[in-house]
């Protein structure tokens, strides 16, 4: 994924990662309308009975798709025929690793066609078990920094990052907001000064036009309840009629 | 060679603990540890601690044998009378020494999570004291069935919210004071009720409460003429009653330590290793991970995780995880109205249960029991299942 982020930076091209939960009804229908919309890669949500880094919207989709009984795997499976052209992510909480085991996960993942993992509640200093398994099986795990960290730690975190930099948009959980927060672009410069790893502004980014704001300073965005709610709400059209505003609104 | 000490600077009890965080709550976490370990050097603090003790909560418990009881079960029983302090139970240790550190950190605002509502009640309590604002998160369940409570939280000028997601109980009221730290951090000061969380909560906590068992501790001395109890026995929601008790015998005694589990939230029992909330610990959890709903008829047992030293001291043998029923809790709480004329928590109505199962095992042997809670706020909820 790093390597084709990279590529499509050098074209001037800005990234777009929309987020869908992974088992939600119409959720493989909605990353091929985002992949045909403009998406540069895709982020699948693995549902989880606990998620702390997440609002309303995405929490309710989650229940969603472990009412229905969607599993780690049953995603996988699913996952593996998708054949949609762009690099997928999977966005999952360290207990589904850890239950997993570090090197079978990496391993799933592999097998599924996934080349990266976002797991929001592994800080750096708790990351080396997974990160060496991941390594091993050559999935880039994907770093998040966050608004609070001194400016010491910065490149610490963005030297572990793979595929792309995190930049968490601001304090709080994923969800709509009205306007992108200040700390959005703050936190995108302080990275960008400290690493050439593409840096995507995620959690907070509700819309074409803050995806544009951000997109000023950040190499690209990642788009979650925005994108969730309208699979929710209107299906997989609505996902993709949504991924080709916001490409339409970061194409400079 | 000592058990009961610091964790390592990952935060780890062996091989549990840690600090699994999102990375918003990274800088947060270390700037709490720093603050705790300059505070709990510190003289003044201790002395400022040790004086709201006394003369707020009304410390040191004491000890109260149980002598109907004891004849009858043929054991000398004796209780640690943590009811009695301030609030109602032990919650009250931990809440003074963290919003007074809060306080010295500079925080205004402190959010909890409550189960049964006694952390939320001290919580409150303390806040109204130091003149800080509080934000309590109760599970839809537990406001339902611990109402008495939800009305002292408002009371004393709290903030109650009632949480809809999950199993509406204990693990998602932590979940949704998580989130609100997330996006509160620079103001609010997350005042974590239990021995649980990302590090330095479990040590923390475990240091706030450890006052119980060093008291406990000197107290039998005095009352068994040198001698120690041959068990200490405690109910375990996240652990931090035990912990507080058990830390006065670990290294002192060579008492057996029995944290009591809920049948339906038996984290040690039914768990394996997992990662919640912020700590590798016994979690009671499904085939692919997903956290498992604990059931319990006790809103501040009914956790399906548990403090990581507990799982260390599970995982060395130095303490004994069972678990009783509902229906023996039931039975042990009318026993002890009954025989001696006082009405426990629930929660602590767990260790009273497996006292009276075990003690035909136990017989002549001096057991101390932490009441770590009174029953007033139960007292609805029995109305209903008592009819
Ligand atoms: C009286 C009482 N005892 C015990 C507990 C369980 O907590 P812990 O295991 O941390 O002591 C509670 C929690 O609400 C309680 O109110």
């Amino acid at each position: 994924m790093e390597t084709e982020f990279r590529a499509k930076r050098e074209q001037g091209r800005k990234l777009l990662v929309p987020y869908v939960t992974g088992g939600l009804t119409g959720w493989q229908q909605a990353i091929r309308a985002a992949a045909d919309a403009g998406a540069d890669a895709i982020e699948i949500g693995i549902p989880f009975s606990d998620p702390v880094m997440d609002g309303p919207i995405i929490q309710e989709a989650s229940q969603r798709a472990l009412d229905a009984g969607v599993t780690p795997v049953s995603i996988f499976e699913e996952a593996r025929e998708l054949e949609v052209g762009i690099p997928l992510a999977v966005m999952c909480y360290y207990n589904t690793i850890h239950h997993a085991g570090h090197e079978r996960f990496a391993y799933q993942l592999v097998s599924a066609g996934i080349s990266a993992a976002i797991v929001p509640d592994l800080p750096l200093e708790e990351s080396g078990l997974w990160c060496a398994a991941a390594d091993a099986a050559g999935i880039e795990t994907v770093m998040l920094a966050a608004p609070t960290a001194p400016d010491e730690r910065l490149p610490r975190i963005a030297a572990r990052s793979r595929g792309f930099l995190y930049s968490v948009g601001l304090l709080g959980v994923t969800g709509e907001r009205n306007s992108l927060a200040a700390s959005a672009t703050a936190l995108a410069k302080r990275l960008k000064a400290v690493t050439d790893v593409p840096v995507l502004v995620g959690v907070g980014v509700s819309n074409a036009a803050q995806a544009r704001e951000a997109c000023l300073v950040a190499d690209g965005v990642i788009q979650g309840a925005s994108v969730v709610r309208r699979l929710m709400d209107g299906g997989p059209e609505a996902v993709g009629e949504y991924v080709a505003e916001v490409r339409a609104a970061i194409t400079f | 060679m000592s058990i009961l000490d610091e964790p390592s600077v990952e935060g780890r009890f062996g091989e549990f603990g840690g600090r699994f965080v999102p990375e918003t709550l990274v800088p947060a976490c270390q700037e709490l540890e720093a603050a705790f370990r300059d505070a709990w050097t510190d003289p003044t603090f201790r002395a400022e601690l040790n004086q709201l003790l006394s003369e707020y909560a009304g410390r040191p418990s004491m000890l109260t044998e149980c002598h109907n009881l004891g004849r009858s079960l043929g054991i000398r029983l004796i209780l640690k009378r943590e009811d009695l302090n301030h609030t109602g139970s032990h919650k009250i240790n931990n809440v003074l020494g963290q919003a007074m550190l809060a306080k010295r950190m500079g925080k205004t605002r402190l959010v909890a999570e409550t189960g049964a509502g006694q952390h939320g009640v001290a919580s409150a309590t303390a806040a109204a004291l130091l003149g800080m604002s509080c934000k309590v998160y109760m599970g839809a369940v537990d406001v339902e069935r611990q109402s008495l409570n939800v009305f002292r939280m408002k009371l004393l000028g709290a903030e109650v919210e009632a949480v809809h997601s999950g199993s509406r109980t204990l693990k998602d009221a932590v979940n949704e004071a998580m989130r609100d730290w997330v996006a509160t951090v620079s103001e609010t000061h997350y005042c974590l009720g239990s021995v649980m969380g990302p590090h330095p909560y479990p040590w923390m906590v475990r240091e706030f409460q450890r006052i119980i068992g060093e008291e406990a501790h000197a107290q039998c001395r005095e009352l068994l003429h040198g001698e120690d109890p041959d068990f200490v026995v405690a109910c375990v929601g996240g652990g931090s009653n035990a912990m507080g008790i058990f830390s006065g015998f670990i290294d002192t005694s060579t008492a057996r330590l029995i944290g009591v589990e809920p049948a339906g939230g038996a984290a040690v029992g039914r768990g394996v290793p997992g990662v919640v909330h912020g700590m590798r610990s016994y979690l009671m959890q499904d085939e692919y991970g997903q956290v498992q709903e604990a059931h319990s008829i006790s809103a501040g047992l009914d956790y399906p995780g548990v403090g990581p030293e507990h799982s260390y001291l599970a995982s060395i043998g130095r303490a004994e995880y069972p678990t009783v029923t509902d229906a023996e809790v039931i039975s042990a709480f009318q026993l002890m109205a009954r025989s001696e004329g006082i009405i426990p928590a629930l929660e602590c109505a767990h260790a009273m249960a497996w006292i009276v199962r075990e003690a035909p095992k136990m017989q002549g042997k001096v057991v101390l029991m932490n009441l770590s809670g009174r029953g007033d706020k139960d007292v609805g909820q029995m109305m209903e299942i008592l009819g």
